[in-house]
């Protein structure tokens, strides 16, 4: 291939990285366009533990778990400077006339902002006063004021926290959404069989969704969020099964006969999957009632794990084994303007990002008996076919799949000696593993 | 006459040597402006060598025996069925059938292979008439799985006399019918590996459909890496798990 996919250099690298970080933001952030401010300055941040503002038993447990969830998301956020707590005064405030400014806006501590606030729960509810205070501006230091009310459990307190922190995330980072009300849906295997599960994004609250008793794969949840489509045995074949969040329970959908593997949804709610109702597992398009079929290719494949641009909804990357070992390709969602964009090696499990610009998916770049190496995530930028690795030396990795602020990655890997879901930035850093129970496979992040 | 061979050769080696040398000195006088010559090609690589053998090359079912082979100048040797191996060494082996390991090793020169045929007796037949022995059971013992190279969906050549012999049995049992489940190694994605056992069960059928049996009896079904026949994560398991596998439906 003359204008294939090539290694980025290593300044590109860096402005390629800060603009995936960012892009979303840019709207917000003049510095970015300028390119002055490549260096990212992240803001400075102090989250302070809450105090206690009853004296109710339960305050310490549930302050416990708000103050934790609480610095764990503003962590995950990737875009603060989240200032050490072995730096904060003594005197840690729970109301805004507590805070004493010259104390945490100078060294050591030398904070910009800071999150403070107070937890009390009374009658089995709970009360949450959070603040969010630009302590260099000291005349007017408040960005954020915000009660919450909810029952007095541990569930619920982690609820408000990540509310809490996706209102500071929306603020200081740029407009963009905060991700810590997501949820990631994954295979899991603890039951003793594949069965589809769910958990917020950062772990907790795991919980299992399917009790087929057979083997349930590719996990896929709709735009909206009421709907989760995967694919599982069912009576001699694979079939596109779906889950119903607005039920909970199964609801009906088509049975196309042969193998129907790997569904996924368009911005619009459309299905695209791999099907072999006429032979080789080629890639389909149905509406979301599984009706209005269309085949977008034709040929010996195998072509499966399709994904579609998420901005657009106007294209979809593949993978199809037609030249021998599998390569991504793109092509319109007609099926016409079919491009292949990996030039080498074994690359499989494609997801398009948020913003439209970006693939990210895994790939064996020298592959072949007596080829020991590793399956590693790779990010390319569609229209350049440039590409950067993500993770290295670090095992099996596959399925990436972006979170809705297209800040974050969470995948599957195999480099704690078993398959588990991690998360990391969308640049590689800040990797974090989210299940240690079973084997767990295949992650798919909400939309929202 | 050993000596005598070595002191011709060795006299005939210093004669070219020196012959060589007084042209290139000629050359050097004759002219000194030209560009030196290219530098000789350098020696043609040596044909690798290789030998493979069994013992013991009689077995009863369920003994081993050890393969042993030795190879020269080769770089990549590779046994059939085992896959990549040291450039010489042994292995213990138990075969279910008679098989032909076939040894291939590959240096700068060239390709060279070997062969051990390795017999095993067949066990005496069971000691029961086809009355009582059930279509099923005939076709347990008579139906073998066809094995697929990595990342294939082709029917190799290797393959073809089982593909053959399975095609017989069926045609001459027309009530049975059957699925072929595709089945791939653990190695790649969930999902592409169930997409090409999709193709490989494919495959098989098409074959069978090519040797005059009727579409209509053949079933197929991918488990891709789900449902693994072995679970180690080695050459002689993974091709154990790359197959269409044959299941009796009638």
């Amino acid at each position: 291939m003359s204008n294939g996919a090539r290694p980025i250099r290593r300044h590109a690298v860096i402005a390629v990285i800060s603009f995936l970080l960012l892009s979303a933001a840019s709207s917000a952030q003049d510095w970015i366009r300028t390119g002055t401010g490549l260096g990212v300055e992240r803001v400075r941040l102090a989250a302070s533990d809450f105090k206690p503002s009853t004296s109710d038993a339960n305050n310490s447990n549930l302050l416990k778990t708000f103050n934790d969830t609480l610095w764990n998301d503003l962590d995950n956020a990737g875009i603060f400077d989240l200032v050490s707590k072995s730096f904060y005064p003594l005197q840690e405030p729970g109301q805004p006339s507590e805070i004493n400014f010259t104390a945490w806006n100078s060294p050591p501590p030398n904070t910009s902002m800071l999150a403070f606030g107070n937890l009390g729960a009374a009658d089995g509810k709970v009360t949450v006063q959070g603040w969010l205070y630009d302590v260099k501006n000291e005349k007017s230091p408040q960005v954020l004021g915000k009660q919450y009310t909810d029952n007095a459990t541990t569930d619920a307190v982690r609820v408000i926290a990540h509310r809490f922190a996706d209102e500071i995330i929306f603020r200081l980072g740029g407009g963009v959404q905060g991700i810590a009300e997501t949820r990631i849906y994954f295979v899991s295997e603890r039951t003793g069989h594949k069965e589809v599960w769910m958990m917020d994004y950062d772990g907790a609250n795991q919980q299992q969704i399917t009790h087929l008793g057979s083997i349930s794969l590719s996990p896929r949840i709709s735009p909206d969020g009421s709907r989760l489509a995967f694919s599982s045995i069912n009576k001699g074949g694979w079939e596109i099964m779906m889950y119903s969040f607005d039920l909970n329970r199964m609801v009906s959908f088509p049975r196309f006969g042969g193998m129907n593997l790997s569904p996924s949804w368009s911005p619009e709610g459309k299905i695209a999957f791999s099907s072999s109702r006429n032979g080789y597992p080629n890639i389909f398009v149905v509406d979301a009632s599984g009706g209005n079929s269309l085949r977008l290719t034709n040929d010996k494949g195998p072509d499966v794990s399709p994904t579609w641009n998420r901005k657009t909804g106007a294209q979809i990357a593949f993978v199809s084994g037609r030249s021998g070992l599998p390569q991504i390709y793109t092509m319109e969602a007609d099926g016409t303007n079919l491009q292949r964009v990996t030039d080498q090696g074994y690359a499989v499990s494609p997801n398009w990002s948020p913003n439209g610009q970006f693939l990210t998916f895994s790939w064996m770049r020298k592959y072949g008996p007596g080829e020991p190496g590793s399956n590693d995530l790779y990010l390319m930028d569609v229209a350049s076919k440039q590409w950067v690795q993500l993770t290295h030396d670090s095992g099996r990795n596959d399925f990436p799949c972006w979170s809705p602020d297209g800040r974050h990655i969470v995948f599957q890997s195999h480099r704690s000696g078993s398959d588990q879901i991690w998360t990391m930035l969308a640049d590689g850093t800040n990797v974090k593993q989210l299940t240690f129970t079973g084997a767990n496979t295949q992650p798919n992040w909400s939309w929202k | 006459m050993k000596h005598a061979i070595t002191a011709t050769t060795r006299m005939t080696r210093w004669l070219t040597l020196l012959f060589a040398l007084g042209t290139i000195m000629l050359l050097g006088a004759c002219a000194k402006k030209v560009a030196p010559p290219p530098p000789p090609p350098p020696p043609a690589p040596t044909a690798p060598t290789a030998s493979l053998s069994a013992n013991p090359n009689n077995l009863d079912p369920g003994q081993s025996t050890t393969l042993t082979w030795q190879t020269t100048n080769a770089t990549d040797v590779s046994i059939e069925g085992i896959g990549l191996v040291d450039t010489s060494g042994s292995r213990q082996v138990t075969p279910v059938d008679s098989t032909t390991y076939h040894l291939i090793a590959k240096g700068a020169g060239g390709t060279q292979d070997a062969t051990a045929r390795v017999t095993v007796n067949r066990a005496p037949a069971p000691p029961t008439t086809v009355s009582n022995t059930t279509e099923q059971e005939l076709f347990a013992q008579n139906v073998k799985d066809i094995y697929f190279d990595y990342d294939k969906y082709d029917v190799r050549a290797s393959e073809q006399g089982s593909l053959q012999r399975d095609a017989q049995f069926l045609q001459q049992h027309p009530n049975i019918h059957i699925t072929i489940e595709g089945y791939c190694d653990e190695r790649g994605s969930t999902e592409y590996n169930l997409a090409l056992g999709t193709n490989r069960a494919d495959a098989v059928k098409n074959a069978l459909i090519q040797a005059g049996l009727a579409g209509d009896r053949i079933k197929t079904f991918s488990y891709g890496k789900e449902k693994p026949f072995c679970t180690e994560s080695n050459e002689s398991c993974w091709q154990q798990n790359r197959r269409g596998h044959f299941v009796y439906e009638k």
